[in-house]
């Protein structure tokens, strides 16, 4: 009885150390469990006694790292929230270290746009050269934080390079709204070539995409908190000096902000990798409050859609707060699939998914007939062109989700089919932002 | 003899998804079976198993559920699903493509002028 309670306590012991490590869940270590104690019945069948049988077992089973490690292969998704763990796991001396580099690439970054809303005269030809001037700072983050090889460096910014001599020897009408809507598309692209050094590589193979969704959701997250606790901050001591009869209005639009925002962005890139698990935790939980909420927002819509009747008479302003709409809920989705746990079986908020993505197609089927009537009324623009192939494809993306997410909720197909369905289809988007930024001016003659 | 790395981990996919083709199974029973198929020879490091089982179920070639050990124990008990059996169809084409292949290039070998070590094997897989 003795021997059995020490075999008893060992195993608990292994159980938590393998339970350390977080590549594996709890389900993963009552797996290995499972076969430990049946290697150690074998054993013991054979003459062992049971603390021989466990130290044989355990010892087969592999030793813990190195099981981990083919753990952590196979799930990379809960590998990449330990890659930057491990590294800083040692030394403490590193992190000071670590956060001056990230703060020096911060400062490279707002310097830059700085100097170039010192150097450019403000509005269209700034708008469209600040996405240039963070780029080779975030690139240069990814790379000091995880490699690259130097080929992808050189071919993105070499592609960069030459998207930024593009769109500036454009002869734009001042004031058109090609001009607009290269401004509005290049930083969409020139994430994608941010992806591209983020993932190793042209190929984009479709899980390290995924983090790179992820990383972007939470990189997001963290940059709206950061941007609300220093709007405060400024709001505070702009209002405290008002107070006093000074005015440091000059000191927000001028220094902060060229500074600040720049800035954020990489600080915010690196507290996605080194404070991994508090956005992770929070993830899931954000999706599962704003899916629900979404799809009642949508579902109040549709009657005041109903209601309105003829749809050809939206302005088109109106027409883009559907994209955006649209926007919202592919970003829902995509956030959702990235944060969840891949083996997990269909559940009620899969479903819940669905329904989202059932009425946002809904809605957005009413829109596109809209915008096809604009256009066959009052011919084409640049804008509405834009706005119609915009649709078009978060459209499609939303078609091929709902089909494979109902075909995963039915237990036709794995999640993974879904999984590689988005990421298979993000490139698209970076395509038509290219195609948006530099076919659209020359084929409209740069109005 | 020792059977190559590359080559236990090519062979893998196939016998997992042939042994749960007769049936359900759990982990060590699945690895107990392939090490008795290979008399004993064919053996991997126990815990690699499980992160290719995890794959193939991501993949929905098999899926999990959780059922009980005779001691009452959780234990994860796979089964082949349809995706898998095409999977395993496919596989078994390829294979018996390749040891056709390879069954000929014996032949040649012995064959052939006498080889300067008895050992065909490791100049053709070289």
């Amino acid at each position: 009885m003795k021997t059995e309670n020490a075999a008893e306590a060992q195993i608990e012991r292994w159980r938590q150390a393998q339970g350390r490590h977080r590549a594996m869940t709890e389900d993963d270590v009552a797996e290995l469990e499972d076969h430990l104690r049946a290697q150690m019945a074998d054993l013991r069948a054979v003459g062992l006694d049971d603390e021989e049988a466990f130290l044989v077992a355990a010892k087969r089973l592999g030793q813990a790292d190195a099981v981990s490690r083919e753990f952590a292969q196979e799930h990379s998704d809960r590998l990449w929230q330990q890659l930057s763990l491990g590294e800083a796991a040692g030394a403490a001396g590193r992190a000071g270290r670590e956060l001056f580099a990230v703060l020096a690439l911060a400062a490279g970054a707002g310097l830059t746009v700085l100097g170039l809303t010192r150097w450019l005269d403000g509005g269209a030809v700034l708008a469209r050269n600040l996405g240039f001037a963070v780029l080779p700072w975030l690139v240069a983050y990814f790379v000091w934080r995880r490699g690259a090889r130097r080929a992808d460096v050189v071919s993105v910014l070499g592609v960069a390079a030459a998207l930024a001599a593009a769109v500036n020897l454009f002869p734009f009408a001042p004031g058109g709204s090609t001009e607009a809507l290269t401004a509005l598309h290049l930083p969409v692209a020139l994430w994608g070539l941010a992806g591209v050094v983020y993932c190793g590589g042209w190929g984009l193979a479709g899980r390290r995409l995924m983090d790179f969704v992820r990383f972007s959701g939470e990189l997001a997250i963290y940059y709206v908190l950061i941007a609300l606790g220093g709007g405060v901050l400024v709001g505070l001591l702009v209002a405290a000096v008002s107070s006093l009869g000074h005015d440091l209005g000059w000191l927000v639009g001028d220094w902060v902000l060229p500074l600040g925002m720049p800035g954020a962005l990489v600080v915010a890139a690196w507290l996605v990798d080194a404070k991994q698990g508090l956005i992770e935790n929070i993830a899931p939980v954000l999706t599962k409050i704003f899916t629900p909420l979404t799809l009642v927002m949508l579902l109040a819509i549709v009657p005041v859609m109903v209601a309105a009747g003829d749809l050809v008479q939206i302005d088109r302003d109106d027409l883009m707060v559907f994209d955006a709409i649209l926007m919202l809920v592919v970003a829902l989705v995509l956030f959702a699939a990235s944060a969840r746990e891949r083996l997990a079986p269909a559940g009620l908020f899969d479903w819940l998914q669905f329904a989202l993505v059932a009425a946002a197609l809904a809605v957005d089927a009413a829109v596109l007939a809209a915008m096809v009537g604009r256009i066959a009324e009052w011919g084409t623009s640049p804008n509405k062109l834009a706005a119609l192939g915009l649709n078009v494809l978060l459209a499609a993306q939303l078609v091929g989700a709902g089909v494979l997410a109902a075909r995963f909720g039915l237990r036709r197909a794995p999640f993974a089919s879904l999984e590689r369905w988005h990421t298979g289809y993000l490139p698209v988007y970076c395509l038509w932002a290219a195609v948006v930024a530099l076919v659209f001016p020359l084929a409209f003659s740069f109005r | 003899m020792r059977i190559d790395k590359d080559l236990v981990a090519a062979s893998a996919t196939p016998l997992v998804l042939g042994i749960l083709a007769t049936g359900p199974s759990y982990g060590y029973a699945i690895q107990k079976q392939i090490s008795e198929l290979s008399g004993g020879r064919l053996s991997w490091a126990d815990g690699m198993l499980y992160p290719l089982l995890h794959r193939l179920e991501a993949g929905g070639h098999i899926e999990a559920t959780w059922g009980a050990s005779k001691g009452g124990r959780r234990r994860k008990v796979y089964a082949i699903t349809g995706r898998g059996l095409g999977q395993l169809e496919s596989r078994r084409e390829q294979w018996s493509i390749v040891a056709e292949a390879l069954h000929q290039v014996w032949r040649a070998a012995q064959v052939a002028p006498p080889p300067p070590l008895p050992a065909p094997a490791r100049t053709a897989a070289s």
